[in-house]
């Protein structure tokens, strides 16, 4: 394949055999069954300190997003990978505005409200 | 200015010449799945300020059925497998492997389809319809709108059987295939967000 590049879910540039392609995805799929478990046993333990289990679920929540796009999607941070990368980047960053830009507005409005009598 | 045209001579970016059609179609169905993502997190957003907004009803913790949310994860995350499984058959033109793995593909994604109605169906018999609450309204928009995506991605996937069936493995089906597969993996990333935030963040103890 050329360098100038690779497309998003194609699996690699140098021809792979299908073993490793097979392989690649039984990887992938062990990873996300591993973090999947994890995060419903979180949820559902008395072991994890309280408010430290909103903060598990999170991490292990990117974490098989991440995996997910590495062994599914072959997002990778290969060089000619860049251009996929760097969409990416910018469709989180957006997300990331849109999301805690929205929390933190919303908040910040209720806090300054005057407490109102129900109607 | 002097310096980049010096990189430029020394790295040229397209030795090769323009990239192949499967690269930029990839790259443009890329694009349009992350403004999708981008219009995901405006419903997250939603969700997340209307948490609290439960209108004396019933929250979270009421609603939802961890173990019905546990099964409707494996049948997602199988269903990706087994798409995964499908490109490799179609990379190696084997119809046989395709048929089938599509076929799981579908009857898994399927499944989840059902599950998912049925726990809407019932929240809609206790009382809990998207008209009683915020809360609830934010609920059916941001977890409807992933179904809505994955009955598209249904009728996607049967029509990516008919046409690999009937007019075998040309390049411009592959490169269809290639953007259903995106399409399907990354209904499964947004469907990880869902549950850990929505079901498992909302019931935890």
């Amino acid at each position: 394949m050329s360098t100038t590049g690779v497309s998003p879910g194609d699996a690699g540039a140098n021809g792979r055999s299908r073993m490793r392609g097979v392989r690649t995805y039984l990887i992938g799929l062990g990873l996300a069954i591993l973090m999947t478990a994890a995060s419903f046993w979180a949820a559902q333990t008395h072991l994890i300190y309280g408010p430290g289990i909103a903060v598990a679920i999170v991490v292990l929540a990117i974490a098989q997003m991440g995996i997910h796009l590495v062994f599914f999607l072959h997002i990778t941070t290969a060089p000619d990978n860049t251009n996929n990368v760097l969409a990416l980047a910018f469709g989180i960053l957006i997300a990331c505005l849109v999301i805690f830009g929205s929390l933190w507005i919303m908040a910040n409005l209720n806090h300054n409200m005057l407490p109102m009598e129900p109607m | 200015m002097n310096a980049a045209a010096t990189s430029m001579e020394q790295e040229p970016t397209s030795a090769d010449g323009p990239a192949s059609r499967r690269i930029t179609v990839g790259y443009g169905f890329w694009i349009f799945l992350l403004s999708d993502i981008i219009m995901f997190s405006a419903f997250f957003a939603t969700y997340a300020v209307l948490n609290g907004a439960t209108n004396g009803g019933p929250g979270p913790a009421q609603l939802f059925d961890t173990t019905n949310v546990a099964i409707e994860t494996a049948c997602l995350l199988a269903s990706s497998f087994s798409c995964g499984m499908a490109s490799l058959a179609v990379a190696e033109r084997n119809q046989k492997w395709t048929q089938l793995s599509l076929l799981t593909t579908g009857l898994l994604g399927t499944a989840f389809l059902v599950l998912e109605l049925r726990e809407f169906s019932s929240l809609v018999a206790r009382g809990a319809g998207p008209t009683h609450s915020a809360f609830l309204s934010s609920f059916f928009t941001l977890v409807g709108c992933h179904g809505a995506h994955i009955t598209a991605g249904l009728l996607w996937l049967g029509t990516m059987m008919a046409q690999f069936y009937a007019k075998g493995f040309r390049e411009n089906i592959q490169h269809r295939y290639l953007c259903f597969s995106l399409f399907w993996h990354a209904l499964d990333i947004i469907w990880i967000a869902i549950f850990s935030l929505v079901y498992l963040n909302g019931t935890r103890l």
